[in-house]
């Protein structure tokens, strides 16, 4: 276990890191021994500065979800992070690039919970209940580790790799929609560049938010009714640059459209 | 594409790989790709093939009922090494009954995908035959799996020696709930295909073409090019949504489709 003044040096500097846009070494290669518990610790330090700064807390964001990139990091459970309100944009804008560091987009379903969920103990039928509705939603996540060089330590301690989200505007119900069999088709300007459902994510995205109200409740974190949640990614990491436009399609739900300007630091 | 664009093959050349073709199809053994043999070989070439063993499954009295797109996705054409989707016809024989067994010994290494089935309720004639015109001539559409087998070695091809093995069609199992076009948006139909319990693949009808209707529609132009239509009453196959997955015996498969239900199967 790191002592705090280490937990602390870390998630200032990665604070500091995404204040000024650019990386830092992968935490791994300065701490041999870090742990996820260190990790998640970093990571609320990391999130005490940006509430500091006068940012508050919109929701989470789950990551790490599907097999393949569950493989890829060697671990078998999704992370999460938190979502806060400067991470937010609403469709129609333009994400400028040049907020970002290493941004690359991910096509995901988001939840909004219209009921608090307290964890442990949840299931994901409860998730359903207490979600107001489902949207497609484009997160752009980001890493304050140099050359997205990440294992899940570092992935976590740099809040899962947040970057900004865009939730799209046509809101689905829950209760009338199979969300592990909801289609998922991605378009970039215009072509199509992958397909996928909802089973991608742990089955279900239910699934993931259940496990997201379980992890959290016994980390003793709130999970309250308003709150967003990106349930994580369904399709691959997508690229983007100036005037790149993405659209997500949801079967069942509606669409998300996002256009990205200006160049990211890397 | 254009099949009619250019033939190499003699008449003798065509019925001597059609005979090759089809005795490995009914002995289940891999043969060398045709073009090993005739490098020169067209696509063409591969649908003169196909015709000449089409004519013989129908002169044994078998009945056709209908067609199969193939190599419709990206995932596919990745899989598969090819740049254009192919076709290939179905017979009845070929028809297996959702939820029961089927045996692997009379195949050479079965692969299967999800795919969108329609049948048509009108006659469809190319060339320029498009979608919409598919849409409103389709009586329903329908989930289905195709069990895909090559004939060719590891399952290696190109195009003209696939388009002669028929596509590597091999038999087809229908299930799950017929839909109306109008009730579904074939373009975000999700689907996941299961072995053994565990997903092997998933995906959105979209890989298909963009829209399963839009491989329909290729497919009724590329039989107009020997002067075919599509009757009303015919059964489609418009291509897997998902790469291919390789069975054998003792596995189980589900596909599960939404709006369209599930089509489940055991390999013996």
């Amino acid at each position: 276990m790191m002592t705090p003044g280490k937990i602390q040096h870390y998630g200032d500097a990665l604070y500091a890191a995404w204040r000024e846009r650019r990386t830092i070494p992968p935490l791994l290669e300065q701490e041999p021994e870090i742990t996820l518990e260190d990790a998640y610790a970093i990571q609320l330090r990391m999130i005490e500065r940006r509430l500091q700064a006068g940012e508050t807390v919109v929701g989470k964001k789950i990551g790490v979800t599907s097999k393949p990139v569950q493989d890829f990091l060697g671990v078998f459970q999704p992370d999460f992070g938190q979502l806060t309100s400067a991470m937010v944009y609403q469709e129609g804008d333009v994400i400028p690039l040049d907020t970002l560091i290493q941004p690359k987009a991910e096509a995901e379903v988001a939840f909004v919970l219209k009921e608090d969920l307290k964890g442990p103990g949840i299931t994901a039928a409860d998730v359903i209940r207490a979600t107001d509705y489902v949207v497609p939603c484009f997160e752009i996540v980001d890493s304050r580790i140099k050359d997205w060089k990440i294992k899940i330590q570092d992935t976590v301690a740099d809040n899962a790799s947040c970057g900004v989200y865009v939730l799209g505007k046509t809101k689905g119900d829950p209760r009338k929609i199979d969300l592990a069999l909801a289609g998922m088709v991605l378009e970039k300007n215009g072509e199509l560049i992958g397909t996928a459902c909802g089973a991608a994510v742990q089955g279900s995205p239910a699934n993931a938010v259940a496990w997201l109200a379980n992890t959290l409740g016994s980390l003793g974190i709130p999970f309250k009714a308003g709150e967003v949640i990106l349930s994580g990614s369904q399709s691959m990491l997508v690229d983007v640059k100036d005037g790149d436009e993405l659209v997500c399609t949801v079967g069942g739900m509606g669409s998300c459209r996002v256009k990205f300007a200006g160049r990211s630091a890397v | 594409m254009n099949a009619a664009v250019k033939t190499t093959l003699s008449r003798e050349d065509v019925v001597r790989l059609c005979e090759r073709v089809e005795s490995a199809q009914l002995g289940a053994h891999a043969i060398r790709k045709l073009t090993d043999e005739y490098p020169a070989m067209t696509l063409a070439d591969g649908y003169l093939v196909q015709n000449e063993l089409r004519k013989r499954w129908l002169a044994r009295g078998h009945r056709q009922v209908g067609w199969k797109a193939g190599l419709t996705s990206r995932a596919k054409m990745k899989q598969m090494g090819v740049d254009v989707p192919s076709i290939g016809f179905l017979m009845a024989d070929m028809a297996r009954a959702e939820n029961s067994s089927i045996t692997v010994a009379d195949m050479v290494h079965p692969r299967v995908e999800c795919e969108v089935a329609f049948v048509t309720k009108a006659e469809l004639k190319g060339p320029n035959c498009t979608a919409e015109q598919v849409l409103a001539a389709t009586d329903f559409v329908l989930p289905a799996v195709e069990v895909i087998d090559s004939r060719f070695s590891g399952f290696k091809f190109d195009l003209p020696s696939v388009v002669a093995d028929n596509g590597s069609s091999a038999r087809f199992v229908t299930g799950g709930r017929p839909r109306n076009v109008a009730d579904v948006d074939l373009r975000t139909l999700g689907v996941t295909l299961e072995k053994n319990g565990e997903i092997a693949a998933l995906g959105a009808s979209a890989a298909v073409l963009g829209n399963p209707a839009e491989a329909v529609a290729m497919l009724v132009n590329i039989i107009s090019e020997w002067g075919d239509t599509l009757p009303a009453g015919s059964f489609v196959m418009s291509g897997g949504i998902t790469e291919a997955i390789a069975v054998k015996a003792g596995d189980t498969v589900l596909a599960r489709f939404q709006e369209l239900g599930s089509v489940s199967m055991r390999f013996v």
